[in-house]
């Protein structure tokens, strides 16, 4: 696996063996030095064009737990200046030694064409393509979601997971369909009609419109951010409706099985796509999902750089 | 005393059986038949029995001068076009400056005829700047040294629908043409691809087909509306080619054309991300490229237009939503009309020539293009070797640019030679 | 591929007593002894070793697992492993004097690898190695405390050993080496 770059990139015995070795990394946090010499000496390099702390706080976190450099280059605003190309970006970092680049970018099929163009060796995860794909994002939710639900152990066979938002724009909505799929769960999408993708019932998963329909089956819960701006483009006429309709208040809450837990990405529009309470109920789980964030990247990060392809694999002995 | 005449041994015109020969004089045909003689001097070229066409005739190349030299010339361009078998090449517009005026369209008339690799024929922009709101002056482009007959904001829809009536009747005046991108603006904002289940899947703003249809069946209507002609660039959809069927029973005067790579590619491309297959009209699915075959085939779909787009190393060395839309299509477009058409036995030769070369001629009232083989028509021709396959390579193409989606792909013919004006621009393969 | 049994279960048996009884003379005893069998094949090899502990001294000597994957110096070379159980019995390791197990010593880069792990974890008082099979051909220094059997150094071949969960019963066996030399030993039957 010298590259992470779509949640299809795993089957279920890679990505149930991602999840293993996630869950036997998180207990490095119990010993007396909660590091662990792996990727001492190697470089990785945090390429992040667009604005996002949470994700790349916990993808340096993992790199530092197992000893690597880190080094960041964050660029501002939407639209790539001609200083600021992404070819030359990533040239720059492998000359200055990076072994592993993740990336974060506003176009979708970024992180594929820096692993694919030829302009680079260096290992390359996706951290969020466009509205394409956040594999590592999709791989902490199974991750949190088996903890609570499977006893950390095994895959997600059976298990009925709703996600709510706005899917069109969504790459996790995209990476989750696709893992827990794999892991044998099932999905089913809610949205505005609006906001469900044009060949959807294509997808391996189920579409409805009706978010009270779904929820008394459901054993987990995503809720995902949606914009308000949105409305501005006619996806929506308001806000009001959207969160009325499509918002998970402490009533809706409610009305789940009592094992049933409520799963956020993050950031949360707190009153948009969730209400507080809902947030920070004991179904919540979204604390443990930044936990386990970090736990997860540096699973990835050591079976991406311990792959034989990778640029260490063809490093001298 | 030397003589410019020469002597063509062993054609097959029009990929009939036959072979013949062909004696051209003063830049006419002046001969046609078998054991011919020719006149003293002359010189001699060998055919070997290959296809002769009618020189081809393109209605929408982008010759990027004057602004984007770095990318083309017109000097290059005219290269890749004889290369092609091209004798006529129609430049679109969209300049730096624009084409919008009988200044900049004299320019670039004249810089083809100092060139003379092939007829370079102006389109004049419909609207200022391509700004979609007041109309160019048309008839002074119309009177120009140019004789700009086609108009067009290629690369931008007309999409006001009293502008575009008003443009469609005003060409009236000097039997000129409306030559339309049909794009809904509104309803293809940040559209990347064909828009359908693998544009959801591949994270990328869809453009969908409608949006093409859409103003097809509008300005189709509008033409009827006005007694006017139109024509439709690039059609890419099936859609599409049902309302120009729809249109023509009507008897509404319409003409269409498709670029030889909707003829050939389908999204599943996109897979890739590599903006090197990112087009607009972008490419669609297999059923699209059917019926687009078979619209070629029946001639609903009148012509078969390059849409040439040479484009920087660096708008395509990029990730895809960054990268500039357009393919190159000069040098390639026979071996790929070969394949997709001739080799699929959808149609002959001969058709073949009306589509590139006569139809294309009549659609932008050029006198001198798109003739019979006859004595004493102007010998502008293009031969052809059905069996002759190559590879697409970089070093191979005469464009600045090298943004092919046919790089390593082998097509199964290729163009021998060149004749423009009854003297060789390209012999062999090779310019001349 | 040859293979040879070098160790059958009857032979285990009595080595696991033998290295039972030198662990507990060269420590004087039971107390403060931890065993940590290295992943995979270690781990059941030390469950072994504090079985007969017990029915030699009447105690239970902790017994655990120490997976070594993420210390190794090798990464890129063979590829991502899954990593094996990391098990610390409660207590820890400071002070204790800590004795790993393992099937092989071959390299040494192993123990090397377990070494470090063993540091992050505590401060031990002393660190001990058991093993099956002493193969000689080390890249680091150290001399395990003891050994079922030894092998000189030019001995080409490979070892390896199977364990069967269901009857508890150990074997090892030898076969013809493969193109790699430094190659560590797998399984083999």
């Amino acid at each position: 696996m010298r590259h992470l770059l779509s949640a299809t990139d795993l089957d279920r015995d890679q990505a149930v063996m991602l999840l293993d070795t996630a869950a036997e990394l998180a207990s490095v946090t119990d010993r007396a030095v909660k590091k662990l010499p792996t990727l001492r000496g190697r470089t990785v390099a945090n390429l992040f064009f667009e604005d996002s702390t949470r994700t790349r706080l916990s993808f340096e976190a993992a790199a530092k737990r197992l000893s690597a450099d880190v080094i960041t280059f964050t660029a501002k605003g939407s639209s790539v200046s001609k200083g600021e190309s992404l070819k030359d970006t990533a040239l720059t970092l492998e000359a200055m030694g990076a072994q592993a680049i993740v990336l974060r970018h506003h176009a979708s099929g970024a992180a594929q064409r820096l692993a694919e163009s030829g302009w680079i060796d260096a290992s390359v995860v996706n951290a969020g393509d466009g509205t394409h794909e956040h594999p590592t994002q999709a791989l902490l939710d199974a991750f949190t979601l088996r903890q609570h639900l499977r006893d950390g152990e095994g895959d997600l066979s059976g298990l009925r997971v709703v996600i709510v938002g706005d899917i069109l724009h969504s790459r996790v909505a995209r990476s989750n369909v696709w893992l827990l799929r794999t892991l044998g769960a099932q999905v089913t999408l809610v949205a505005p009609p609006t906001l469900v993708p044009f060949g959807v019932d294509s997808w391996p998963c189920a579409v409805s419109y009706d978010l009270d329909d779904v929820l008394p089956e459901a054993d987990a819960v995503m809720m995902l951010r949606v914009q308000a701006e949105r409305m501005t483009a006619a996806y929506f006429p308001s806000a009001h409706e959207y969160s009325r309709r499509y918002g998970l208040d402490a009533a809706r809450a409610s009305a789940l099985a009592e094992h049933a837990v409520v799963l956020h990405p993050g950031p949360m529009n707190r009153g948009m796509e969730i209400t507080a309470d809902v947030a920070d109920s004991p179904r919540s789980l979204v604390v443990d999902q930044v936990a386990n964030g970090v736990s997860v990247r540096m699973a990835v990060l050591y079976h991406v750089l311990a792959d034989p392809g990778s640029v260490l694999g063809e490093e001298p002995a | 005393m030397t003589s410019t005449d020469i002597l063509i041994r062993g054609v097959r015109p029009l990929g009939g059986r036959d072979v013949v020969d062909l004696v051209i004089s003063e830049g006419r045909i002046r001969d046609i038949g078998s054991g011919l003689m020719g006149t003293e001097g002359a010189r001699v070229i060998e055919a070997g029995g290959r296809i002769c066409l009618p020189g081809l005739v393109d209605l929408h190349t982008h010759l990027r001068e004057p602004g984007r030299e770095d990318t083309e010339t017109i000097e290059t361009g005219c290269q890749a076009a004889a290369l092609g078998g091209y004798t006529a090449v129609h430049a679109m517009a969209n300049t730096q400056p624009v084409a919008d005026t009988a200044g900049v369209v004299e320019q670039v008339w004249r810089r083809g005829r100092e060139i003379g690799l092939c007829e370079v024929v102006p389109v004049g922009a419909v609207t200022v700047g391509l700004g979609g709101e007041r109309l160019a002056e048309l008839g002074a482009m119309a009177e120009s040294a140019a004789r700009v007959r086609v108009f067009s904001d290629d690369g931008i829809c007309v999409s006001d629908p009293l502008l575009m009536r008003r443009a469609l009747e005003y060409v009236k005046g000097f039997d000129g043409v409306v030559a339309q991108h049909a794009q809904e603006p509104r309803l293809t904002i940040g559209a990347q691809m064909n828009e359908g289940a693998l544009s959801g899947e591949l994270g990328l703003p869809g453009w969908p087909a409608v949006a093409e249809e859409a103003i097809i069946a509008r300005d189709v209507l509008l033409a009827e509306h006005v007694g006017s002609r139109l024509h439709v660039c690039h059609l890419s959809t099936r859609g599409s080619v049902e309302i120009i069927r729809w249109a023509k029973e009507r008897g509404i005067d319409v003409t269409a054309e498709v670029t030889p790579h909707h003829l050939m590619l389908t999204e599943d491309l996109a897979r890739s991300y590599d903006p090197l297959f990112k087009v607009n009209p972008p490419l669609r699915t297999i059923e699209d490229v059917e019926a687009v075959r078979a619209g070629l085939a029946d001639g609903t779909i009148d012509i078969v237009a390059t849409d040439h787009a040479p484009h920087a190393h660096e708008d395509k060395d990029c990730e895809w939503s960054a990268g500039a839309f357009g393919m190159l299509g000069l040098q390639t477009a026979v071996g790929v009309v070969a394949e997709a058409m001739v080799a699929t036995g959808s149609m002959t030769w001969e058709q073949v020539a009306d589509r590139m070369s006569v139809a294309p001629a009549r659609i932008a009232r050029l006198k001198d293009q798109g003739r019979p083989l006859i004595p004493g028509e102007p010998a502008h021709l293009t031969i052809i070797d059905p069996d002759a396959p190559w590879t697409v390579r970089p070093e191979l193409l005469a464009s600045r640019s090298r943004n092919t989606p046919y790089v390593e792909r082998t097509l199964p013919a290729s163009v021998w030679a060149t004749f423009f004006q009854g003297q060789p621009t390209v012999l062999e393969g090779s310019l001349a | 591929m040859p293979v040879a049994r070098v160790l059958d279960a009857a032979d285990l048996t009595r080595v696991v007593g033998r290295i039972s009884h030198e662990i507990l003379e060269k420590s004087h005893g039971p107390d403060d002894l931890i065993l940590l069998g290295i992943p995979r094949r270690g781990v059941p090899l030390a469950q072994r070793i504090a079985e007969r502990m017990h029915s030699i001294e009447g105690v239970d000597v902790p017994v655990g697992s120490l997976d070594v994957t993420m210390y190794r110096d090798d990464i890129g070379l063979r590829g991502a492993r899954p990593l094996g159980t990391t098990d610390v019995p409660l207590g820890g390791i400071d002070d204790r004097i800590v004795v790993l197990v393992d099937d092989v010593l071959f390299s040494g880069r192993t123990i090397r690898s377990a070494l470090d792990a063993l540091n992050d974890i505590g401060r031990p008082r002393a660190v001990r190695l058991a093993v099956l099979i002493d193969r000689g051909h080390r890249n680091f220094r150290f001399a395990p405390i003891t050994s079922g059997r030894t092998f000189p150094p030019r001995e080409p071949r490979m070892f390896g050993s199977t364990w069967w969960k269901r009857t508890g019963w150990m074997r090892c066996c030898s076969a013809r080496p493969r193109r790699v030399a430094h190659e560590a030993p797998t399984e083999c039957h």
